[in-house]
Formats: structure tokens, sequence, C-alpha cells
């Protein structure tokens, strides 16, 4: 019996793999949880535990400029979601369904740079293709418009492989069932192919508006004078240490954005349902 | 249902204007591709255009300049000279690919088995799991690395873990860290903070192509007497081999110019060149040299990137 299967026999592998799962979580999971209790701390030391208070939840709520930059990073990021939707809708079907036309292969490669490319880099390269327009048409000012744009090339391409992803698993029966009963090519996606992505147009939703909501390197490149985001007074503050208003800062975060993530893929899971139930009433009628 | 006669209505009239009938199909193409063309692939000639001039106070100097009659062309490769002689520049570049190339090694380690025991878990389990996966993904990226340092200092929770395993030892032996407890700005709390934040980017595609791995063939396999560890390694590996490269591509292409993390966790000591990019630009107010760091950058990630994008569509194409 060789060593493999000894171990085998012993279970040990599924036990390998159970903590090898475990440890990994816990892994991903630690730094979230540190920022969670080390905001219930009195001292302001990271390292000093001087029992619990919610005074940094305090000191936030009087935190002007904490909130202004919310306000605007939410701003931001509502547009960024809505308009990369839109952009990946079209995007995801020139890509899955037109399968040949020119320039495919730029096409397809700048839809996908921007998943990978250093932010630094984008960054760099559209603010300076900003200003020499500025310099030309005087328009557009640094600010909102200008971090917007940035956040929608990069949220562009998350959109489009989200919802490329369903439509390539689309069954294409139900369209053409359409087209073969009179529907315009228009009426198909409205009324067809729509409702059957609109879990994927959820999802890329939220995944581009909690990115926005999170970027630092686009938004630093691009904002003007009066235009901070979130992430950059959060930033500038991280820079300096470690402060407790910051942990408190973060759990609300990671509080809202858990909720917000649990719901939806809740949401989601019960449309799906709801459409299995739907067809399966639709075949045996 | 009530609102499909007046949609109908709507449509008809949009598809009986002369415009769409001409236009439709290719207008879906046309709006993202004029604006990717726009906003993605036009800066880089701008940014080409700018590292190879110079700047008088904020007067960009024009490179071809038509004045009393003589059309003249003025390149300035001064940018490029410099990067070439400064030997900082280069240690830069290396550095930055050699952390890159780290974190890759260590998010494949870490990835590979965790993806496949995720994919061979109960199929009832494996949403849930997907779904822990995800939610660090979902949450502020930024409060995740930040919240590294304060693991790492002195009484953090990390910290006080290593000490006591007397990893510490380890790490100073390998020239990690300078000293015995002390984990902050050393190479390994930079490496640690970037296999942290990548981790999911390399799993996510390594568990879509582990979990539509068929089965069937590792039992053909045994049956045929591999043991299961060679099944893994003649099959399960071959298998996955798509879902290798894609997370090495996301891992190791954004590493090579990350920014936030070692400005947060790096410490002086680490070099890397989104670092000098961002000061050049920010602190120096150089443009010109900003930009030609960054050229240079996207000479360095042009092949791999080439790869991501052949890949990408590859795999794509397979599917359909």
């Amino acid at each position: 019996m060789s060593l493999g299967r000894f171990l085998h026999a012993m279970g040990f592998n599924r036990l390998f793999g159970r903590g090898w799962l475990v440890a990994g979580f816990v892994f991903l999971y630690m730094p979230m949880a540190a920022l969670i209790v080390y905001s219930f701390n009195q001292s302001p030391l990271q390292a000093v535990w001087g029992g619990t208070s919610l005074r940094w939840y305090r000191d936030l709520a009087r935190d002007r400029e904490l909130i202004t930059a919310l306000w605007l990073s939410l701003r931001i990021a509502f547009y960024t979601g809505l308009s990369s939707v839109v952009l990946g809708i079209l995007a995801a079907f020139t890509l899955v369904r037109y399968r040949r036309f020119l320039g495919r292969t730029v096409f397809s490669g700048m839809v996908n740079a921007p998943l990978v490319m250093p932010e630094v880099i984008i960054g760099l390269s559209l603010l300076l293709m900003l200003v020499t327009a500025q310099r030309w048409l005087g328009f557009p000012e640094r600010g909102l418009l200008t971090i917007w744009m940035g956040h929608l090339l990069v949220g562009l391409a998350y959109a489009t492989v989200v919802i490329q992803a369903r439509l390539q698993e689309l069954n294409k029966d139900l369209e053409e069932a359409a087209t073969i009963l009179g529907a315009r090519p228009i009426q198909v996606f409205f009324l067809v192919t729509l409702p059957l992505i609109f879990n994927s147009l959820v999802s890329a939703f939220l995944l581009t508006f909690t990115l926005s909501l999170d970027d630092v390197v686009l938004s630093a490149f691009l904002s003007g004078p009066g235009a901070t985001t979130l992430p950059l007074v959060i930033f500038s503050r991280a820079r300096l240490g470690m402060r407790p208003d910051i942990n408190a800062a973060a759990t609300l975060i990671i509080g809202v954005v858990s909720a917000g993530v649990v719901a939806g893929s809740l949401i989601i899971a019960r449309n799906e349902r709801l459409r299995a139930a739907e067809i399966a009433a639709a075949q045996r009628a | 249902m009530s609102h499909r006669p007046l949609a109908t209505s709507f449509f008809d009239r949009m598809h009986a204007h002369p415009l769409f009938r001409k236009h439709g199909r290719k207008a879906v193409i046309v709006v993202p591709y004029v604006w990717l063309l726009i906003f993605f692939l036009f800066p880089f000639f701008i940014i080409l255009r700018m590292s190879l001039t110079d700047m008088e106070g904020v007067v960009i100097q024009p490179i071809l300049q038509f004045k009393e009659g003589i059309l003249s062309l003025a390149i300035n490769v001064n940018h490029y000279l410099f990067i070439l002689k400064d030997d900082l520049y280069g240690k830069t570049y290396l550095s930055s690919m050699r952390y890159a190339a780290i974190t890759t090694f260590w998010c494949l380690f870490i990835g590979y088995p965790f993806s496949y025991f995720m994919a061979r878990a109960r199929p009832t389990a494996q949403p849930g799991l997907l779904m822990m996966v995800m939610l660090p993904f979902w949450t502020s990226f930024l409060l995740r690395v930040y919240a590294w340092k304060g693991l790492l200092t002195e009484g953090g929770w990390v910290c006080r873990l290593l000490v006591a395993l007397h990893v510490d030892d380890l790490l100073v032996r390998l020239d990690l860290i300078p000293s015995q407890g002390l984990f902050m700005n050393t190479p390994f709390s930079l490496t640690i903070g970037m296999v942290y934040t990548y981790l999911p980017f390399m799993i996510l595609p390594l568990y879509a192509t582990l979990s539509k791995m068929d089965l069937r063939l590792l039992e053909a396999a045994a049956d045929l007497g591999a043991t299961p560890w060679v099944g893994f390694w003649k099959i399960t590996v071959p298998l996955s081999k798509a879902g290798i490269i894609a997370g090495s591509m996301l891992v190791f292409i954004p590493c090579i110019g990350e920014y936030v993390i070692p400005e947060l966790l790096g410490g002086p000591r680490t070099l890397m060149i989104g670092r000098v990019l961002w000061d050049e630009f920010f602190s120096n107010n150089d443009w010109p040299m900003a930009a030609s760091v960054a050229v240079v950058v996207i000479l360095l990630i042009i092949v791999p990137l080439a790869f991501f994008n052949k890949y990408q569509a590859e795999a794509t194409e397979v599917r359909t």
C-alpha cells in the first residue's frame, strides 16, 4: 500500500482539506474581525485594550470632512454603477452575439485590459488626456465628472465580464421562439433577454458600485480641489498610522456592505427559484 | 400583461424610423467601442507624447512646430535616458517584478488547494463557501489593507502569534525583517498584504475551472491503476490550466504597479514602481518623467497583458 492510499484510508485527506479551507478563511477574515473588535476599544492605542466604548462612533457622527466625502463617494458610485451596467450590456452583447466585426480583437482587448491594468497607469493616462482636453475645449473641470469617467472605465470591464458570463449560458431558444412569434429584435431584447439576464445586471451594479466606493488611486489622480472622496480621506489618515475612528468607519462600511451583499444574493436566489417555477409551469401547460 | 401593447407600438415606431433600420445593430457596437477608444486607448498616445517632451512651468512643449517657415520636430528622449542611466529605476522595476512574482507564487500555493477543496466540498455547501470568498472582495480593500497595519504592529494579533511561534527568527534569517518582532514596513509585511489582497482573484477563476471538471475522468484513471497523486498531476492540474493562467495574470499584472499596499505596508525599504510614478507626479510635479515611467511599465506588462487577453478570448470562445 502506497503512502497516499494509506493516508487516504486514514481520512487524512478530508481532514487536510477541511483544515486548509478553515485556515484560508481565517486568513481572509481576520483583518476584518480586528477592525471590528478594535473599533470598540476605549484606548486610542491599538496595542492597549482600554475597555469597550462607543466614543469613536460618536466622533464619527461629528466628522464633517468624512460625511461630506461619503456623500460625494456615494453619488459617484451610483452613477458609476448605473452607467457601467448600461455600457456593459452593450459591450457584452457585442462580444457574445457579434462574432465578426472590424477590430474585434482590439475591442475585446480594450474591454478586458482595465481588469488587470495597474491603476496608477490608467489614472495618469486618463488625467493627462483630460488636462489636454481641458486646454483645447475648456472642459471638463476636475471633480465629480472626471472621477466618474475613471471609475466607469474600470466598472465597464467588470460589468462586461459579469453580464457576458450570463449571456453566454443563456438559452437561445426563448429568444428564437419570440422571433418566430413575430417579435422585432428590440422587442426580443427588452421583453425576453433583459428579464432573463436581470440578475446579472443587479450583481454587475453592486460590484461596480462597491468598486467605485472603494477606489483610491483613480480618484487621487482625477479629483480636483474640493472633490475629496471617502477613500481619499481614509487613505490620507491611514498613511499617518492607526486611528481608532477609521476602525469605527470600517466597521460601519463592512456592516452595510455585508448586509447589502447578503440581501442581494438572497433576492437573486429567490428570483431564480421563481423563474424556474414559472418555466416549469409554462412547460407543463 | 397590460404594458405589452404600448411597448409594442413604441417598438414598432422605433423600427419604422429609418435611422434605426439602417444603424440599430451598429449602434450596439459603436457606443462602447468609441467610448473605449476615447477614454482607454487615446490616453496612451497622450502619455507617450507627454513622455517625449518637457515642461516649462505649466506649459507643455510642442513636439511638432512650424515657425518662420521651419517645420521642426523635437523629440525629447532625456527622460528615457535618465531611466536607463540611473540604476534606482532599474532596481525598482526589477524589485516590482519580483514582488509581483512572489505574490503570484504564494497566491497559487494557498489558492490552488483552497479552490480544489472548495470544488470538492459537498455541492450544497459550495454556494455558501463561494459567497464567503466573495464577501471580503466586496468590502473595502483599502480598509482591509489598513487592518494589516494593526495586526502586524507590536501588540497586534498576528505579531504576537508569529513571535509566539518563533516565526520571526526564521524571517530574520531570510532577511525579510530587520529584527525579531518587527514586522511592519518590511518586505514581509508588503508581501503578506499583497497576497491577502489578491488571493480572491486567484481563487475565483481556479474554482470556476475546477468545479466544472468531469470527475469521471479521475475514476477512469483510478480504474486503470493510477494513484490519486498521479491522477491529480496528470488530469486535474492540466484541466485547470485555464484557471491557473487567468488567476496568475489577474494577480501578477496589477501587482507590478501596485501603489496603495506598498504605501501602507511597505515602508521606505521596499522599492515599488507604482510609488515612484506617484511621487514623480504628485511630489515632484514632473509630469513628463511620470509619463516616461508609465510607458516603461506598459512595455513591461504588454506581453503578460496580450497573453491574458488571448486567454480570456479563447476561454470565452470555447464555451459557446
